[in-house]
């Protein structure tokens, strides 16, 4: 999940003390998940584990439960923790969108992720670019869906670390400007060597057993915040009385105030397309995907789609920070990510703010495992089998798999060393739009076969080039380009989410070239899934509960 | 964007189009409605706790919207074991 909170300046912080209590409690919750995390390679294990089935889907086993923390864990990343409440923080009512964001993410899970379960268990498909390769036979297709999904998750993965970054600094072990680089990095790079060895150890397994910790500490600090935080700053009508006279400071950009109470008249379409553009986006994203596809069955989907928004309820609460970061008069040290990890810091007793510091450590880990599994898996069957190694065998592509996640990862960590954190953010915007332009092809696919192949591609390309090109074009007072991730909407003259109207594009090109693609006769590729396979529930004939040597066989080549 | 919610009625054995079905995907499309209707939320007042209207109305969608969903479970899982010919698992 993301902010789009891409105004954000990030300053490098200056040192201060080491807060040695709070720094205790972190590397003891650390050292914890690290132990469970090589142990999870021995949970539920199956007989036969060099395959992608058991490595990097858990055996398509995980029941209600596990699939809530997994998901769960998945969606609402370290990052989120720390970009909501900065969003709020810094510009209002805006930053709350990631609300109904999240309550539209669930009815569109409802209605579409258990026919994607069902056709994936009864081909074997892994990823969503192995259903648009079976259902519009066309690998052309299937590259680009996969190459955007990988490219959407690495920023993805790279924000996870700048997550763990901003608590390290609050704890005064992230380095200052003068320190040595590898000593400033230190921390980072260990958390990271750990994150990486118990992943390509343990699969998907590994984030699905830690996710229980993490979300164990991350409610539990949200629950003490809410309720503590509020009594110690004098009621929520003084934190939102004094957030107000804050926000009606002059901000940012000359003319206008810092932020907004509610949404404005101006800003309401923006709110509203950037919720729903988010909502589509997020189940479009390899690590949705895989987190769905490692449920028991159908119906464990749609049971989550009722429990999982007690998450969302807590991120209303955590948005709710922001406002009191602005009351207790934070000192963020220019960075707005630094606002919730500061006020833990300043109003909680050493040994809280550890654990607070702990959960969201943690909650870096979980979400950096699952994406760089669902990108490994992307690049192990719709690249390295489709068009390297076709005759590629299980335990071949289950040895890629592993190493491509680790590839995965020491990318995404130069990344975040090398680069300014800023240009990490502006990828991960950029990310949302690209991914959103694989949905005509996978959700269509899902319920028709009329668009054609070619159509499906070139509204991909187009809805690509738009956004990138209007994202580009973005100014905001801190960067000339990618400055935000709404625009001018075209033909409507209000401001709204880009990745949106690339979508809207997108469909449209779909549309007009399929009829011409229609009346020319251009050979349509072959489905090999047929009506029934959308529906296909556990127990159904040719449906077994675990599929241990049909994905290395399953899917036919055209 | 009718896309995703024309969709809540997927092609099954049977009819394509019931009454339990048209309920489902109701509950299914009520928070888009809702959410996306900026304008009828964006306000301070009345405030709960001290919280601006703008925030607890949406927080209140998250449990609203999950009863939405529960229904449109339970009718859906309904129909499904009904055309199984009662077939419970």
């Amino acid at each position: 999940m993301t902010a789009h909170s891409s105004s954000a300046a990030l300053a490098a912080p200056s040192a201060e003390g080491v807060n040695g209590v709070a720094l205790a409690v972190f590397v003891f919750f650390f050292v914890a998940v690290t132990v469970m995390g090589f142990l999870a390679a021995r949970w539920r294990k199956a007989e036969q584990s060099a395959s992608l089935d058991e490595w990097g889907l858990g055996g398509r086993s995980f029941g209600t439960w596990i699939t809530w923390f997994l998901l769960g864990g998945d969606l609402y990343t370290a990052y989120t923790f720390v970009a909501v409440p900065a969003a709020i923080y810094a510009a209002g009512a805006a930053g709350f969108f990631a609300v109904p964001y999240t309550i539209l993410v669930y009815p569109l899970i409802f209605t579409f992720l258990p026919r994607l379960w069902s056709v994936s268990h009864k081909h074997g498909y892994v990823t969503t670019s192995d259903f648009v390769r079976g259902r519009f036979g066309s690998k052309g297709l299937s590259l680009a869906v996969a190459l955007t999904g990988i490219l959407a998750t690495m920023p993805y993965i790279a924000l996870q670390l700048v997550g763990i970054q901003a608590v390290l600094d609050v704890m005064g072990v992230g380095g200052g400007e003068n320190t040595n680089w590898f000593v400033k990095d230190l921390p980072l790079l260990i958390a990271f060597a750990v994150l990486a060895a118990y992943t390509y150890s343990s699969g998907l397994r590994a984030p699905a057993l830690i996710a229980f910790v993490k979300d164990g500490l991350i409610y539990l600090v949200i629950i003490v915040a809410i309720v503590y935080i509020p009594i110690k700053l004098g009621g929520f009508d003084h934190i939102f009385d004094a957030a107000g006279k804050a926000f009606a400071q002059p901000g940012a950009v000359p003319g206008k105030p810092r932020g907004e109470l509610t949404s404005g008249p101006h800003a309401q379409w923006a709110y509203a397309t950037l919720a729903l553009g988010s909502a589509l986006a997020l189940f479009m994203y390899p690590h949705s995907i895989t987190a769905t596809l490692s449920s028991r069955s159908r119906n464990v989907i749609r049971r989550n789609t009722t429990i999982l928004p007690l998450y969302s309820l807590m991120l209303g609460f955590l948005a709710l920070l922001g406002f009191m970061a602005i009351t207790a008069g934070t000192d963020i040290k220019g960075n707005p990510q630094l606002a919730i990890p500061q006020l833990f810091e300043d109003m909680f007793p050493s040994w809280f703010s550890g654990v607070a510091f702990a959960a969201i450590g943690i909650g870096a880990l979980v979400p950096a495992a699952i994406m760089s599994i669902a990108a490994a898996n992307l690049f192990t069957r719709n690249v390295y089998k489709d068009f390297l190694k076709p005759g590629a065998t299980a335990e071949q592509e289950h040895k890629v798999a592993k190493l491509v996640s680790l590839l995965v990862k020491v990318g995404a960590l130069v990344f975040v060393l090398t680069m300014d954190k800023t240009v990490a953010i502006n990828f991960q915007l950029l990310g949302g739009i690209w991914i959103l332009q694989t949905m005509p092809a996978l959700v269509g696919g899902l319920f028709t076969r009329w668009f054609h192949r070619w159509a499906l591609l070139a509204g991909w390309a187009v809805g690509m080039i738009y956004g990138t090109l209007a994202a580009y074009g973005v100014a905001s007072p801190t960067q000339k380009h990618f400055g935000g991730s709404a625009a001018e909407i075209p033909g409507i003259g209000e401001i709204g989410y880009i990745g949106l109207t690339a979508f809207v594009l997108n469909v449209v090109v779909t549309v007009v070239l399929t009829f011409a693609l229609k009346a020319a006769k251009a050979p349509d590729g072959v489905d090999e899934t047929s009506p029934g396979d959308y529906t296909a529930d556990i127990g159904d004939k040719g449906v077994t509960a675990d599929l241990p040597q049909a994905p290395a066989e399953a899917p036919a080549e055209h | 964007m009718s896309e995703p919610e024309s969709a809540a009625e997927p092609p099954e054995r049977g009819p394509i189009v019931t009454p339990t079905r048209v309920v489902a995907g109701v509950c299914l499309l009520a928070p888009f409605v809702a959410m996306l209707w900026v304008s009828s939320y964006a306000r301070i007042e009345p405030k709960l706790i001290g919280i601006p209207f703008f925030y607890w109305y949406q927080m209140l969608w998250v449990p609203v919207s999950t009863v939405l969903t529960a229904v449109a479970y339970k009718l859906v899982q309904r129909e499904q074991r009904a055309r199984k010919g009662g077939v419970a698992k």
